[in-house]
């Protein structure tokens, strides 16, 4: 599949964004916020990278300024439904950011009973977030032509990449705003790491063992066994469907990109989170906020090589 | 509303006979030219007359070579290598996932007589149909920022003011060895689906379960001489996908050059 650079960053970013605000969530609903000041600039920061990833997949579009269409269709669309999710998250964003607002700045809200406001919207952050990137991935695993999404890591992959670019993120932000962190976010993140490299091996692994589960002869309507060989094609020049469906320079390469993704992801981020783990009297903010750099970087190439290597069934008749 | 309508009595779809047509691209080409003035037009071509021309159409003809077969017993009689000559074109699917996806609704199947349509004035161009068919029925155009697609000539086959032998999609009425049948497939009585059960009519790729409504009649065997199926037939092998880097951009060519050291 051409793999649209818009596209590419929508997932990411959103996903990241996604990410940070279900751990927000789920800490306003724990009430274990830091100050004010920090936790607004935290939970921002989400907004305007799922705003951003949000506007970026506009830019997709043949027709953006009709995007509003593509709330309607929810009953049956994926694509329609994460459009939906992805405009009601912003409504416990605000709700937030306004309750957060009235809070004396140096008070710490570390209990459920001071705010069940906050830990109502928190709880609604959450559901919607994670209800986001659920839709993101499966706008592309409900696709039957592309053998590659259909794979059943496909959905937790997605959930786990959100999750652990946008919980470094918000340890970042937490971490440099100077609120102290237990440092067992140090090991989390490299539980996360792994995880995700085992998860992603698997998966790589299960795409390149599996054949395409259906052949030139089903695609032509010709019964197994009989060779057949391209004679001609209909046209001379490329047309859509190559350029769209029929990418090949990402297979071509498939196995160094998928070693400086994994490396991107998952190496370096666990080696720089190890010492925010071990050392307790460290500052881990710069160590957290460049294990984000880095996973983000490797999430984009990871994403990349999703819709780049992926092959669509329409490659059939060519 | 891109939720499917109940399934329709009616279903219009075209029955393409393999054995009788030649690849003379006349469907194509007569697609092309009435649907340039039609309800989906334009048919848009980007650069028709320079070295890259690149355009929709809404039928395309593919060209095959299929190996000879030794024969197994006389229901399965040895075959020569043939030619195939394959038009592809959109199937009206009776659960089409390009109508489903839509998030728009600009994508619908006509619950009166199941044609699978695109609105283009609610179409946002997201092209996520064109991903959700395995038929390649669907082509973006990069001009208008929206999808096109087979209209199955829907301003021509209920069209009163042209003479009633025409009220056929054009790709029908042009070609000229009557590979190609329009008619009814959901009426058992109807000349197509008579024409299908007679000649063994398939649906393409029905496990992928969008049941395609569009049937293609197989070739009828062939009579294979002395000496038509070699006994150690070399075998072809497959041939490796080619990347041509000269249709990259520039950063991506960098990034093939550097890969490839």
């Amino acid at each position: 599949m051409h793999p649209a650079f818009s596209v590419i960053f929508f997932t990411t970013a959103s996903g990241a964004g996604f990410g940070l605000c279900a751990w927000f969530g789920l800490l306003a609903l724990l009430g274990n916020l830091p100050s004010r000041g920090i936790a607004m600039s935290a939970l921002l920061l989400g907004a305007a990278l799922a705003a951003a990833g949000l506007l970026s997949s506009l830019a997709h579009l043949g027709q953006p300024q009709r995007a509003w269409r593509a709330l309607s269709q929810w009953r049956s669309s994926w694509l329609s439904r994460e459009g939906v999710a992805s405009v009601l998250l912003f409504v416990p964003v605000a709700v937030l950011l306004w309750l957060l607002w009235d809070i004396p700045a140096q008070v710490r809200l570390d209990s459920f009973a001071a705010s069940p406001a906050l830990a109502i919207a928190g709880a609604a952050l959450l559901v919607l977030a994670l209800a986001c990137v659920v839709c993101t991935a499966m706008i592309y695993h409900s696709l039957k032509p592309v053998p590659a999404w259909r794979h059943p890591l496909v959905v937790p992959v997605y959930l786990v990449f959100s999750l652990f670019t946008g919980g470094l993120l918000l340890a970042a932000v937490f971490t440099l705003g100077g609120t102290v962190v237990s440092n067992m976010a140090g090991f989390g993140a490299m539980v996360g790491a792994v995880l995700l490299w085992r998860m992603k091996r698997h998966a790589w692994r299960g795409i390149d063992t599996r054949p395409l589960p259906v052949t030139r002869n089903a695609a032509l309507g010709l019964p197994e066994g009989r060779g057949i060989h391209v004679f001609e094609r209909p046209h001379t020049e490329a047309n859509y469907l190559l350029k769209e469906m029929g990418y090949v320079l990402a297979r071509k390469h498939a196995t160094r990109l998928r070693t400086l993704a994994v490396v991107l992801f998952a190496l370096v981020p666990a080696l720089l989170a190890l010492p925010a783990w071990l050392f307790v009297h460290l500052d881990p903010g710069p160590w957290f906020a460049a294990a984000a750099l880095s996973a983000l970087l490797g999430a984009l190439v990871e994403r990349w090589l999703f819709f780049a290597e992926a092959r669509h069934l329409v490659t059939l008749y060519y | 509303m891109t939720m499917l309508p109940p399934p329709s009595q009616v279903k219009l779809g075209l029955v393409i006979d393999l054995d009788t047509c030649v690849g003379c691209h006349a469907c194509a080409v007569a697609c092309k030219e009435w649907n340039s003035g039609g309800v989906a037009a334009p048919v848009t071509d980007e650069d028709p007359y320079g070295p890259k021309p690149f355009g929709v159409w809404f039928n395309r003809v593919h060209s095959y070579e299929l190996d000879a077969l030794e024969g197994l017993d006389d229901a399965q009689p040895a075959q020569p290598a043939m030619t195939l000559h394959f038009p592809r074109s959109c199937l009206h699917c009776e659960t089409p996932a390009c109508v489903s996806v839509c998030p728009t609704g600009a994508s619908y199947k006509r619950a009166s007589d199941g044609i699978v349509l695109v609105d283009e004035d609610k179409c946002i161009g997201c092209k996520l149909c064109s991903w959700a068919c395995p038929y390649g029925a669907r082509e973006y155009s990069e001009v208008e920022g929206v999808m096109k697609k087979c209209t199955l000539c829907v301003d021509r086959i209920y069209n009163e003011t042209i003479p009633e032998a025409m009220r056929q999609p054009a790709c029908v009425q042009a070609c000229p060895t009557r590979a190609r049948h329009f008619g009814d497939l959901g009426d058992p009585a109807s000349a197509v689906s008579q024409l299908v059960a007679a000649r063994g009519g398939v649906a393409l790729m029905p496990e992928l379960g969008y049941a395609p409504v569009n049937r293609y009649l197989p070739q009828r065997p062939r009579r294979a001489n002395e000496g038509d199926v070699p006994a150690d037939r070399p075998v072809a092998a497959p041939r490796d996908e080619a990347l041509d880097p000269s249709q990259l951009n520039p950063l991506l060519r960098w990034l093939d050059r550097a890969l490839s050291r």
